[in-house]
């Protein structure tokens, strides 16, 4: 597992932002180099994408550049390893798309846009996944009323 | 209707019709989340509903009396539950089954409907997260306290 961390390390030298060993190896790359990256890691035996979501950090304590924060899991089944890859997003900005390596990207990407309004560029199908397709807004990020409520009417009214 | 005592057989009637009722409830499971594990622990032979007359369970609305809203009620479902309470026959009720069909529970957010009643009309709520099966029954007992007292709805008085 070492080799491919300092591999990594090398061969990526100018995307990567940052590297941290906590409860598994996290890198924080820059989002040009994100097709890159998760290709090498395909190639390398990371074969499952366990996750995709994002993080909003409007709120956040200290001010970030960047508002969004996408995560990304992949796990090895060789390595018995997961890895964690981060990168930040401006404020409609949209972000490359995993579908071209991860079949089960389509579904995790419509999630993320579901809750998160972040669009992915070469998605072939990007619609809500979880709320209906009426429902304005996107619930997860930190500017969304606590209490806004929009049932669906559909179907609901008596004529 | 000028015959003296008339109501005598409507109301005997009704009372015949409720008992009849109250023992022969076919009950439509809407299982939308964990409920649904304590709605089977009491339908089975450990707990047994079957003692109460609502052990025939139909999965289809239009066999059924008792619509069972067992769990939570996302805005998404809401216009299917809808629509499976008017497929029913009449007459029939709807009980909704643990916290999150009666209130929304601790899912006061977004994407959840504050309780069922905001969809259907509502008879009787057990209350619970989830209801333990002997708070099932107490329910359905008070549903078939209700189902005895109703005065039967006559069509061809109207």
């Amino acid at each position: 597992m070492e080799e491919i961390v300092e591999k990594i390390k090398e061969l990526f030298n100018d995307m990567l932002i940052s590297y941290e060993e906590k409860e598994m190896p996290v890198f924080i790359i820059k989002k040009e180099g994100v097709h890159d990256f998760v290709k090498f890691l395909k190639d390398n035996d990371f074969s499952i994408l366990l996750d995709i979501t994002a993080v909003d950090y409007l709120k956040w304590p200290e001010k970030k550049e960047d508002r969004f924060e996408i995560v990304y899991h992949f796990f090895s089944l060789d390595y018995n390893q997961r890895i964690r890859v981060k990168f930040s997003l401006k404020e409609g900005e949209s972000s490359p798309s995993l579908t071209p390596f991860y079949k089960n990207a389509n579904w995790l990407e419509r999630e993320v846009y579901d809750m998160y309004g972040i669009k992915f560029k070469g998605h072939p199908d990007l619609r809500r996944i979880l709320m209906y397709d009426e429902f304005k807004g996107y619930p997860l990020r930190k500017d969304y009323p606590l209490k806004k409520r929009q049932p669906r009417l559909e179907g609901l009214k008596d004529d | 209707m000028g015959v003296e005592g008339g109501n005598f057989f409507t109301t005997k009637f009704d009372s015949i019709l409720g008992w009849a009722r109250k023992y022969s409830m076919f009950v439509y499971p809407f299982v939308t989340a964990c409920c649904g594990m304590e709605y089977i622990a009491a339908a089975c032979s450990h707990f047994d509903i079957d003692r109460f007359g609502a052990g025939l369970t139909r999965f289809s609305p239009r066999q059924s009396d008792v619509l069972m809203i067992v769990g939570t009620i996302s805005q998404k479902i809401a216009p299917v539950l809808k629509k499976i309470y008017e497929q029913m026959a009449e007459p029939k009720w709807v009980v909704a089954f643990g916290t999150c069909a009666v209130s929304g529970g601790i899912y006061d957010n977004y994407s959840t409907v504050q309780g069922a009643d905001k969809i259907v009309p509502v008879d009787v709520y057990i209350p619970g997260c989830p209801p333990r099966p002997e708070t099932v029954f107490e329910g359905i007992m008070k549903l078939q306290e209700k189902i005895q007292n109703q005065h039967q709805d006559w069509r061809w008085k109207k």
